[in-house]
This record gives C-alpha cells, structure tokens and sequence, in this order.
C-alpha cells in the first residue's frame, strides 16, 4: 500500500521551544445547525465527545471536536478512519441538513512545545498568550503571520497549531524562526 | 488599526482578522429593477462623517460577516451584530442614542 | 578640553574599560558610556558635517533628541547610517565613522557651501531648479543625488534576525523616569496589568541626575525602593531599553526593543517590534530642552545645559573646562552648580531674564559664580571648537559688551513636553504661556474604542516639570488609568517633595531680541537640516503662513530627529515674523515613530524565506528537483516548464506542447479551487452564482460554467460536477479558491440566509493531476481495473476510480482538446500517484508539462482564461459565451447589470482569433489602431490582444483579442503597432485554431 504522506514528515526544530509536524490527522469540517440534538449524538457516536462550546475543544482520546463557527465543528478521529467517520456522521446524521466533509489532507499540524511555547506563539499571532486569558479547552483562530491558523492547547505548555496543507512549510520555518535560540521574551515563563 | 468584536464567535480581535465589506444595510435589486433603483443599488453609498453602519468579515477567524455601527469621526464603535438582519436592531440604535443624540443615518435614527 | 574627570560618573564601571574606533582612531571608554560621552571623554568634540553647509557639528544633547552626533555604524550586514551617539551604548569592539564629509571630517570639501551660504537660502532647490526643463533630468538631479542624504545606504544584506511580538495590558506607561515609576506603581497598587518601558538602559529619568528629595530621602533612593516595589508585583512588567515608537488607534502601540544593540554578538533577535493593546497609555515621556537661538549656536562646544550636566554626573565626562550658562530660566542653574561641584569653571551665567532667577541661582551665587541679568550671547567665537562668547544685552541688537572665554556654552531655552506620543493618534495640545511650552489639552485626548480618552499623561511629559509637582500629577495619572478600568488605586498619598521656589521663565525665540540680519543668518533652528533664523523669517516674507508649509519650504524638522530642539523654537520664529500669537500658528503633526526604529523590526520575520508564504502542491518537491522554473500564480508556485539541461524555455513549452498533443502529458492541477456547494437549496444556489444553469446537470455529470460579479463582469470559471442531488463540486481558477469560497460565504451570510446551503472549500484535501493527450487512456488503463472507456466513461463525465489502493475521483474534461482525465486524490496520496504515472507512462514518453503549455493549448483550443481574455471590464457577451447564459433564469448575479445599456452596446468590443499574416507573435497586449486621433491626439484604437502565443503544434503565432465588431469582420486584416517599432499585421479569424470539431477529445 502506498503510503499516506503528511505536508512535511518528521519536520522538527527545537530551540526555546519545540515545533514538531504531528503527522497526518483525521479532520473533518462537520457544518450544521449546532443546536440540532441530532447533531451531537452524530458527534458522540463517531467521537464519544460531547459537542464543545463557543471557542472550546474537547478530546477523548485521539478523538474530539473543536468549535469553528457557530454552525462549524473540526471534528478529529484517528487518519485512517476518517472516510469512514464522515460515513458514520451522514448516516447518523440522515435528513438532517448537514455537510460533512473529509479535510485530513487539507491540513498541516505542528506541536509547539515547552515553557517558552506562548511566547513562541506570541511572536506571528494577534492574540493574548498569556495564561489568564488563554488556557486548555480553548481553542482561538486567527492569523499566523500571514496566513489563517487555529491553535489549541493538548497539555501544559503544549499547543497544537493547525494550518492550510500548502502553505506547512512557510508555518514551520515561521515557528522555527520565533522558536530560535536566544529569543526568549520572558513575559510569560 | 481598530479592535472589533465578532458577534458570532466572540472573538475581541484587532483589524488584520476582519475584513472590511462597506456598507451595511443594502437592499439588492435584481432583475426587473429600474435603472435607478440598479446603480444605487450597486453605487450609490453613505460616506458620512459620523455614525455609519459597516459590513464586516471576521476573516481569520470563524469566517462569519457581521455588522458594525462606528463613528467614522472618531473611531468609536458602537456596537456589532448579526449580519442576518435588514436594520440595526434597538439596543444599537440605543446604544448610538446615548453617544450621539440625535443621530441619523439613511433611514434610520 | 573635553575629557574624562577624576571621580564621578554614575552610569559607568571605572573597572571594565572598553575599546571602540572611531574613524579608524583606537579610543577608549567605560562600560556604561554611551557612544557620545566616550568621544566627549576622548576629546572628539566635533563628531560631523551639517548635511547642507557642512558645518563642523559637535555633540549637542545627551538624549534621543540628539540632532549632530549622527554615524555610520558596524560594518557588511551589520552596517547602518545615522545612528545617535547619545542613545548608543558603547561596547568592546564598536566601530563608527563620521558623516557627510569628503575626504575627511577635518577637511572636507563640500565646506566650501558654507562660504557660499548666502547663495543657498530657504527653497534654494525650489528656486534654482526649475529652467530649463530638460536639465533637472540630465543635469541637476544627478548632481543633487550625489549630494542628497546623510550617511550612506547600506549595501549588504542584515545579518540580524528581528521580531514582533504581541502584548495585551491594561495599563502600560512609557517612560522609566520618576513619574513613569510612580504612575506605574499607582496602576500597578490598583490591580492593572501594567508594563512599564524606558527608552534607556537606567530607571529614574532625569531626577537621577537632577537630584532633590523625595519623602525625605534622596530621589535615588526613591527610584531604588519603587523599582522594589514594581517588581515585586506580579502584575507589573519592566523593561528597560525600550522606546515608545507610536500610538495609534484604539489603544494599539508600538515598543520598540533593543535587545543586541549593546551586545551584537549575543544570541537571538537584534529588536524586537512589540505590538500591544492597551486599555490606557501613560506617556510619563519627560520634557526636552530647547536650544536658545544666538549667532554661533552651532560651534562644536555650544550644548544643552542639561546635556553638559549629564556628560558629567552620569560618565564622570567634562565637556569642557569653562562653561558659560546662557538661559532663560532656572533649571539652567543646576547646570552651573554641577560644572562648579566637578572642580571647573564657569565665568559666567547670562541669564536673559532682567529678574534673574530663584533660590538655583542664590546657590550659585553663593558658590561665587558671577551671574549678569538681562543679558544674553551675541556670538559665539570659534569655528571647530567654542573658543569664547561674546555678551550683549538681550533687550538690545547685538553691541557687543563684552568678550569671554569659554570652550564650551552651555544654553537653555526652557523645556518643552515630549508629547509625541499624547500626539500620535489625535490627543490635542494647549499653550502654556506662563511656561512657555505646548503641553496636553486634558480635555481632548486620543479616544479608544469605547469613544474614552485612552492616553493619560504624566509628569513633565504634561508640564509638571518640578519634581513635586511631577510626582503629583504621575501618582495621579495611574489612579486615573485604574480608575478608569474599574480598579479602585489605594488610598495612599502621593510622594511628598519640597521643591524649591523658582523664578519663572521668560520666553526668549531670538538672542539677542533684536539680532540683526547678520546674527540671524547664524542662529541655528536645525542643526541637522541647517535651517537657521533667518530662513524661517525668508519664508514667512514669501508668504508661507501655515507651519506645516514652512516646515517643507524651509525643511525646518524635517530630518532624522524631526525638529525635536528646533520645532517649538521655529514655530515661535515664524509666528514672530507672522505678528500672530503662538497657539494660532500651532505645531506640525506629530508622526510616529517617536524616533527612527529599523526596518528590520518593522518587518519582523516575514524577510527570507518566510517573506510571505509560498503555497506549495504534494508535488512541489518532484518539480523542484526536475529544475521547474516557476511561475507565481497568487501565492502558489506552478511550474512554468521543465527546460532539459540547456534548453531554452521556448524550446521547453514547444516539446512539452508536441510531447502532449502527440502522446502523453501530465499536469499537476492541485491548485484548482475545490468548493463543496451542499443542501437542500444548492441548486437554487448554484443557479444564482453562475450565469448557467446548474440545477439540471444530473448526478455524475460536468459543466462548465461561469460567474460573474453583481456588475455582470466575469470574475470566474470552471468545471461543476454534480456529486449528487444535494451536492455539487465547484472547480474554481487557481488563484480564485478563497476569492470565490469568500463570495459564496458572503451571498450566504449577507443575503439568502434562509437558504438551506454549506459551502466548504476542498482545495487543498485533492492533489489533481491532468493525464492528457492520445496514450490518456492506455496508461491509465494500466494502473486501474474500472472501465475507463469512451462508452463506459463519457466526456464531461466524472466517476469514482481506484488506482491500486489510492481511491480517486476523476474527471473526463478537456483544457487542452486532447483526450484528457483529471485525477483527484487526497493530497496524501498525490505524490505516490504522480510516481505511478510517471512510470506507468514511461513507455508512451510520459511528459509533465507547465503553466505556458496549459496556456498555449487552452488558446489554440480557443479556451478564454480569466484574467487574460478577462480584467474586470469583460463580459461573457464579450467573449462569444452567449451559449454559457442560461436564457431560461429570472436571475442570477450579474444579470440585471448585463442589461445596462452601455453593456449590451453592440460597439462594446468581442473576442475574435487574430492570425498574424507572417505568422510572427504579435506582443500580448498590443492595441489595434483605427483611423483618426482622439482628443489627446493619440491614434484611435479599435481592439486589443488579450493572449499571444507561437503555437507549436501550428507553426505559428496566434493570438486572441476583442476588436470592435469582431465577429462580423472575419477575414479583415487589422494592425497592431508594436512596441518594439514594427506594425504588426494580423487577420480576424474564428478564436477555435486546432481541432474545431473536438475529434481529439472525444475519442
């Protein structure tokens, strides 16, 4: 079998912080009325996740769901069985007005890790790093530099950055540069 | 460089997530319109100095359009909502009411 | 003699001596001294050429405001003009050279306009320029270029890295002086989240230097205990080597980092661009002395009192071994005081004001300084160095009384606000006659979001320049800011100080007040752009009575320190010379950044690599190593062709071209726009958003289509393919995946919001690859099993297909008018299935092809491209895609504005082919004439080429191009002048050149 590729296998830089590709993850766009009871037993069916707040994310596991837009989820299971979660969400979905749509290969994610990591993130992205206003179970969307981005935390000093397949190697030289030795900013660790 | 708050999200954001779309409150006209009616429709918009009501893309975020209300004088803004409306709803009217007595645009005051 | 003192110096380590160079000179210095007072210490008085008359210039302020002591710095990616001495901080290894001289800074030609001053007066350039016309081209611009700018641009590439970063406070103060601590800590004490930034590498301002006592104790003490106390507040960050940059709209500000300047060599970022959000902005920014204007003032040794107090409490530097004080105020005093206290001598302080001074100058007297009221400097001796002054009566016209000697003229003009930063985004000023300054209008600052003033400022900065009365309104200030966040500031009092009684100031614009023309030509305003006294009073006599038009005629500020000494003193020069008061004359706008901050930091990391992003397909890396030369298609890099060792790219698109037209070719197509268009309302949807009929394509179908904006131009098109009942496949251009996605959200949100549509853009989940040309089918046959056959799969035809284990959706269209398949696959598989193809195809002579083939072939098929054929002004009219208009429709975007008269004018130019008569490439772009000139006198034009190629299958040059009734003039052979000289003659002919039947697609 041919191998699935992610954007940039093994990319890893560290410095003040790490920045890891995550490799290939399922992800799919799951757009529908959120308030639909329907819709969040599709959700824990594919997931055994409950369906997340405004801004909020929630995993199980290697799976889970983050919150878009008030009628978007980024509904995230194992690679492999992604094909099969949008089946199992149409099917459980049924007349239900919905789209679910595969994105995996649409997608590049990074780890950002260590105590420098907000700053790191800090540097390319509009948005308050600092731990009182951002914490686990938030997931925020903005602009990475250039280009859109949505960031989340998996741990402790840890996020997950998530960004268009395309443009992984500009958002990994970008972290590396922000993430190399010396630029420590001390405001947040 | 502004800060705007997307009603759909929550999101307090500065300007480079927005994208700006002009005038809020347009009524389309189609097919069967006069020609007067058409080249308003498409040319004819406010550029008042004041309170003006704005469409808005919260671009890089959770992509929804939504409306603002902002003195273009001072930058102040007023207020955003939902961009699934044909007129500002009250408590922004009120909103403007309390800073800008008196205040009037297009049609509505 | 400039030199450095036995004892004192506050700032520097007497332990740890550091070495630099200075035009090549080995100097020394101490840590801890900046640039400007280890030259001062090293006797280098003079540091520079003023940019017009070159002038010897010495070192006059001790500060950012520093207009003279300007050098090029380090040297290859490290080198960089006009950096300030005196906000330099000194370390091992520095190496500068002095400016705009020629060959030397103790001889320089270009002197010689100083002997020639009187021919270069205000608006000399403006003046002298202008006849004849041809020679500012030829002539004067290039003499003036040679002369134009100060230091040189720096030739290799920064070898710094440089940063942004994004902050979030409630409270941030600028400024690290007495008031910045105390308004911090007011803040600070209430709860706020509050940054303090100082430009410096020390806390405390001027009060460090200044002295005095603060509840009781000595104000160093005072700085020491609120840094403790700041400190150790979490809420609180400090960061010294900082400058306020800029303020701007809704409470967004710029701090500007230095982190290497004084350690080059260390690890990380050079600077570093903070971009913050604050809810409120204490500008605690201090005030600036100004300069007094007297003939001479612009001899190296003439400096500002507080500079020449500075050099020698804070680096132990004596600026000189006689000082004479002129002033006009008290503070200039403290300056006598000092020079006295370090053992030199100061013959004289003329104080301007016939009351003389307070209980400063009782103590000077007291030291036994003589002091001479009501009287002021007629000139200053000396050309390369103060050698004396020369004393007259202010109130008088210059009769000299009296000749002193002196090396150096330590002179003041009171103090003005630093209320740049107050300024930057629309904070008001008043005028303060009884100080005769400019200080913040409380009552019209800068409004935020919320429509509150969100700058508050503080101390000196609002003109409280005594030390009580700064401490007062700095405690004041950062209650105020906590208050106005809802924080409660504790109830605690404000710091107790006794300032002594002053006289007070009297403005004093020109010394003496009644200078003659000949004293005026040489009392300075600007010393960096040599704008003097009696410019500002030519331009006021041609009629320049706006400050901001004398500002440009005159250049008065205009230079790197944008007017920090001379503005106030300027502008009080031309209200003068206008008879009108001060505040009606008002001042120029303050712009940020406060002072210049590096391009590097302004562009933080998007340099290099990361200057903006590249898109790249799965594929990228096997274009790459075949050599691609690419071509940028919005943000994606395509491959234009795949030239062969020494190939030219001509010969690259041709063999490309004839390898697809007569085999096999295949083209990565990952970058087309992929939107998912679902719901219960899709085809209703689909129907408005193209101009064709999209409801009734079936399931499994394709069709080209086209959509148009609401002015009815075209903006897009491409293949839908109708996934199922519900669900259609949008394929956009290239560059126009988020622009249409954007325009489908936008009708959506903004408008059918009832419509039961979503909408998700796919682009990037699909790798697509065209196989294309006569062996299509057969190599594709090899790697599957499913019919592929014409029967089995009909043209405009999708299905879904496996290749091995890689599951694909593909598609039986045609840009090329070659059989042709395009093949999507999850991005993750693109590169194994481009692999397999290559292979597959290796025995038909499989050959990738590039963007210019695609072109080539679309425009011998006579496929229009947007943004070729199109610009924002076509119609589908226009390009004979009448077919491509569902009739059928009530509406659609775009049809109402098709019907506008001027867009069904019948003279509205269409789309025909163009054949050239020799068969040469007519330029793309080039105009067809018509008989007779317009108004402008410019041949009349009747067509355009809109793409131009050689074909290679056809052997020649064809073109496309929209001509004035086109279409019913077939056969008709027009002319398009060619750039390059030559007419190009060209026939009207049918736009479909290869194959008209589409026999090769179909088969």
């Amino acid at each position: 079998m041919s191998e699935a590729k992610s954007a940039l296998p093994g990319a890893r830089f560290d410095g003040i912080a790490s920045v890891e590709e995550a490799g290939l993850n399922g992800m799919i766009t799951l757009r529908g009325d959120l308030d639909d009871t329907a819709l969040a037993k599709a959700l824990r069916e594919v997931t055994g996740c409950a369906l997340p707040g405004p801004r909020e994310v929630v995993m199980a596991g290697d799976k889970g769901a983050a919150w878009m837009s008030p009628d978007e989820l980024l509904v995230m299971v194992p690679h492999g069985e992604a094909e099969a979660a949008v089946a199992a969400l149409d099917a459980a979905l049924g007349e239900s007005h919905a789209l679910a749509v595969n994105v995996s290969d649409a997608r590049a994610v990074f780890d950002v890790r260590g105590s420098h990591a907000r700053e790191v993130l800090g540097k390319l992205m509009p948005v308050d790093f600092s731990a009182a206003a951002f914490g686990p179970g938030q997931i925020r969307r903005s602009r990475m530099a250039q280009v859109p981005a949505a960031v989340w935390m998996t741990g402790e000093d840890a996020f997950r950055v998530v960004c268009f397949r395309s443009v992984a190697q500009y958002v990994f030289d970008l972290l590396k540069t922000a993430a190399s030795e010396g630029g420590e900013v001390g405001l947040y660790a | 460089m502004l800060i705007l708050e997307c009603p759909c999200c929550g999101v307090k954001g500065e300007e480079t997530e927005f994208h700006g779309g002009g005038e809020a409150h347009i009524k389309r006209f189609g097919p069967g319109s006069s020609e007067e009616e058409f080249h308003d429709y498409l040319f004819a918009k406010e550029n008042p100095r004041g309170v003006h009501f704005e469409r808005w893309r919260h671009v890089n975020g959770c992509g929804k359009w939504f409306h603002v209300a902002r003195c273009t004088r001072t930058l102040e803004v007023f207020g955003s909502y939902s961009a699934q409306t044909t007129e500002p709803p009250q408590e922004i009217r009120d909103a403007i009411t309390a800073r800008r007595p008196g205040w009037r645009w297009r049609e509505f005051s | 003699m400039s030199t450095r003192l036995a004892f004192g110096g506050r700032r520097i380590d007497r332990t740890k001596p550091v070495e630099f160079r200075f035009n090549g000179k080995r100097l020394k210095g101490f840590a801890g001294d900046t640039l400007a007072s280890a030259l001062l210490a090293n006797d280098q008085v003079m540091v520079g050429r003023s940019f017009k008359y070159h002038r010897p210039r010495g070192i006059v302020a001790s500060g950012a405001e520093e207009p003279n002591a300007l050098f090029n710095m380090g040297q290859g990616g490290r080198f960089e003009p006009n950096q300030r001495a005196t906000t330099t901080e000194l370390f091992d290894g520095l190496s500068v050279t002095s400016q705009n001289h020629w060959p030397s800074l103790e001889f320089d030609v270009g002197a010689i306009n100083n002997h020639l001053a009187r021919f270069f007066p205000a608006g000399f350039y403006y003046k002298t320029f202008m006849f004849p016309r041809f020679a500012w081209k030829h002539v004067y611009e290039p003499i003036v270029r040679q002369s134009a700018g100060l230091g040189r641009a720096p030739k290799d590439r920064d070898a710094d890295r440089y940063e942004h970063f994004y902050a979030f406070f409630d409270v941030v103060v600028i400024g690290g002086g007495v008031a910045g601590l105390q308004a911090a800590r007011a803040a600070g004490a209430a709860g706020a989240k509050v940054l303090v930034m100082e430009q410096t590498a020390d806390w405390g301002g001027r009060a460090m230097v200044d002295g005095g006592t603060v509840d009781g104790q000595p104000v160093a003490e005072f700085v020491s205990e609120s840094l403790a106390a700041l400190e150790a507040m979490e809420n609180v960050t400090l960061r010294t080597r900082m400058m306020g940059a800029g303020v701007y709209d809704h409470g967004y500000l710029l701090g500007y980092e230095r982190l290497r300047d004084h350690s080059p060599d260390a690890p990380g970022p050079r600077h570093r661009l903070w971009r913050i959000r604050a809810d409120r902005i204490v500008t605690a920014t201090g005030a600036i002395e100004r300069p007094l204007s007297f003939a001479g003032n612009d001899v190296p040794g003439v400096m500002l009192a507080s500079a020449v107090r500075d050099y020698i409490v804070d680096y132990g530097v004596s600026p000189g071994d006689r000082v004479v004080v002129v002033t006009n105020n008290d503070d200039a005093y403290r300056t006598a005081i000092a020079v006295r206290q370090a053992g030199l001598a100061v013959p004289v302080i003329l104080d301007a004001r016939l009351g003389g001074g307070g209980a400063l100058a009782e103590e000077a007297t007291k030291l036994g300084i003589r002091v001479e009221t009501g009287m002021g400097v007629a000139r200053v001796h000396g050309a390369r160095r103060v050698e004396g002054v020369s004393v007259c009566a202010q109130a008088g016209e210059g009769a000299v009384l009296e000749r002193i000697a002196c090396d150096v003229v330590a002179m003041s003009g009171g103090w003005s606000p630093v209320v740049h930063l107050w300024s930057h985004c629309g904070g008001k000023l008043v005028w303060d006659e009884a100080e005769a300054h400019f200080r913040p209008d409380g009552d019209k600052p800068p409004l935020g979001a919320d429509g509150a003033g969100f700058v508050v400022p503080a101390g000196a900065a609002n003109g409280a320049l005594s030390l009580g009365a700064g401490l007062a309104d700095a405690d004041a200030a950062g209650r105020r800011a906590a208050r106005d966040l809802g924080l409660k500031p504790a109830r605690s009092a404000a710091p107790e100080v006794g300032d002594a009684p002053e006289a007070p100031i009297e403005p004093v614009w020109l010394m003496p007040q009644g200078a003659s023309a000949g004293l005026r030509m040489k009392a300075w305003l600007d010393y960096q752009n040599d704008v003097k006294v009696s410019d500002v009073q030519l331009a006021a006599r041609e009629g320049y009575e706006s400050v901001e038009h004398t500002k440009r005629y005159t250049t008065l500020g205009m230079a790197t320190d944008q007017g920090k000494l001379s503005n106030i003193n300027g502008l009080a020069i031309l209200s003068d010379a206008l008879g009108r008061p001060i505040p009606q004359t008002g001042t120029t706008t303050f712009r940020p950044p406060y002072t210049p901050i590096s391009m590097g930091a302004i562009a933080g990391e998007a340099r290099g690599e990361t200057f903006q992003p590249l898109r790249r397909t799965p594929m990228h890396d096997w274009h790459e190593a075949q050599g691609a030369h690419w071509e940028p298609v919005g943000q994606w890099r395509r491959p234009y062709c795949y030239p062969r060792g020494e190939e030219s790219h001509a010969a690259a698109v041709a063999r490309e071209i004839m390898a697809t037209r007569e085999s096999l070719g295949l083209l990565d197509a990952s970058t087309l726009g992929k939107l998912i268009v679902k719901g219960p309302d899709a085809g209703r949807f689909m129907d408005m958003l193209y101009t064709n009929m999209m409801s009734t394509l079936k399931p499994g179908r394709c069709r080209y289509g086209l959509m148009c904006s609401e002015n009815g131009f075209l903006i897009d098109d491409g293949v839908v393919a109708r996934i199922d009942d519900q669900t259609f496949l949008c394929h956009t251009t290239t560059g126009g995946a988020e622009r249409i996605h954007a325009h489908m959200e936008e009708w959506l949100q903004t408008e059918w919001w009832d419509w039961q549509v979503y909408v998700a853009n796919v682009t990037e989940q699909f790798a697509q690859i065209g196989v294309v040309g006569p062996k299509a089918r057969k190599v594709l046959e090899k790697l599957t099993e499913d019919d592929l056959s014409a029967d089995g799969f009909a043209f405009m035809a999708w299905k879904d297909v496996t290749f091995g284990e890689i599951g694909a959706r593909v598609f039986r269209i045609s840009f090329s008018g070659e059989l042709s398949f395009e093949i999507a696959v999850p991005a993750s598989h693109g590169r194994a299935l481009w692999d397999k193809l290559l292979a597959a195809g290796q025995e038909f002579g499989v050959t990738p092809y590039g963007t210019e083939a695609l072109h080539v072939m679309r425009a011998e098929k006579g496929f229009i491209m947007i943004g070729d054929e199109t610009d924002g002004t076509v119609i589908p009219q226009d390009l004979g895609l009448d077919w491509a208009i569902s009739k059928k429709k009530d509406d659609y975007l775009g049809k109402r504005a098709q019907a506008r008269s001027h867009m069904s004018d019948p003279n509205r130019w269409k789309l025909v082919g163009l054949e050239t008569v020799d068969g040469s490439v007519i330029p793309d772009g080039a105009y067809a004439v018509a008989e007779g000139t317009n108004a402008n006198g410019q041949r009349n034009v009747q067509g355009r080429v809109t793409s131009s190629y050689f074909s290679p299958t056809l052997g020649r040059g064809i073109a496309m191009g929209l001509v004035l009734h086109g279409p019913d003039r077939m056969g008709e052979v027009i002319e398009f002048p060619g750039t390059d000289g030559k007419t190009y003659s060209a026939k009207i002919v049918d736009p479909v050149f290869y194959d008209k039947d589409g026999e090769k697609q179909n088969v």
